[in-house]
């Protein structure tokens, strides 16, 4: 018999959750909650969503400068090593 | 170490011009990302990225392979971003963890005591996925995003960069931020519910528009 859990409770578990990182218990108290609950399973496809989005934020623009004058560094610094 | 990491830093240290070249370009966007979680402007966040390779070229000599070259190299990032931004008195010390119990929503969403089912949704959640997938993934969203990140407080703002921006393992994270599992789980959680709850206010907006 899995305990019961408010969605109260449920949306302070919804980041473990996702990252599989509940107990044993309790994730079986929130996965039996959301066979109930259409609320909550949009709760937790929210969080999916936000998560996903965020990961999508990566625009690697590196500076042309930057790469020029640590390379000219890393030369500089082998040469006087040799 | 690693078979990858013992050929790159064997390459860096013979002065191998293009294994510099290739993990600066797979690392330094990170870093400057990761750096400015800690000072206050684009451009200190690039000279502490730039310091940094400035410490990977001298030091690479003595790496010992302890942990990962990619742990070892934002560890450096950190130090320095850490000081330079207690220089410019921005940063919170990575101890004063939020022990107060914010709630990840709003406890007036849920029924109270005296309602029929306390705990429970007065409305339910908007269901994302019946929106048109264009006005979800818009550069406003985008925009909404960062400045929800933007307005975290630092430990949080950090641990979701390195997660859910940079991909970093919760190991990589608790290492490098000196926390413990379980805190930088709660960091990770709070900051997530933040930012969900920005794009729900955006969303509901947009979506009613």
């Amino acid at each position: 018999m899995t305990r019961p859990m408010d969605c109260i409770e449920l949306v302070e578990l919804v980041s473990d959750y996702v990252d599989g990182a509940l107990s044993e218990d309790d994730r079986a108290a929130f996965e039996h909650h959301l066979t109930d609950c259409d609320g909550c399973v949009s709760y937790v496809s929210q969080m999916r969503e936000t998560i996903h989005l965020t990961g999508a934020l990566r625009v690697d623009d590196v500076q042309p400068d930057a790469r020029e004058t640590l390379l000219a560094a890393f030369r500089d610094f082998h040469r006087n090593q040799g | 170490m690693s078979e990858d990491d013992a050929e790159l830093v064997a390459a860096l240290r013979r002065g191998d011009e293009i294994a510099f070249r290739s993990v600066f370009e797979l690392y330094h966007p990170a870093l400057v990302r990761a750096a400015r979680t800690y000072v206050r402007t684009q451009s200190v966040a690039e000279e502490v990225a730039q310091d940094t390779w400035f410490a990977v070229i001298r030091g690479v000599g003595s790496f010992e392979g302890r942990s990962s070259f990619k742990t070892w190299l934002f560890r450096i990032l950190f130090n320095q971003a850490r000081s330079r931004g207690a220089r410019e008195s921005r940063t919170t010390p990575m101890s004063s963890l939020a022990s107060d119990d914010e709630r990840s929503v709003a406890a007036d969403r849920f029924e109270s005591r005296s309602d029929r089912y306390p705990g429970h949704w007065r409305a339910d959640p908007a269901a994302w996925g019946l929106l048109p997938g264009d006005v979800i993934a818009t550069a406003e969203t985008y925009s909404v995003i960062v400045d929800a990140i933007a307005l975290l407080p630092d430990t949080q703002r950090t641990v979701i960069s390195l997660r859910d921006v940079e991909g970093f393992t919760p190991d990589e994270v608790c290492s490098l931020l000196d926390l413990s599992e379980g805190n930088q789980r709660v960091l990770l959680h709070r900051a997530r519910s933040r930012v969900r709850a920005a794009l729900e206010l955006h969303l509901e907006i947009v979506g009613a528009a």
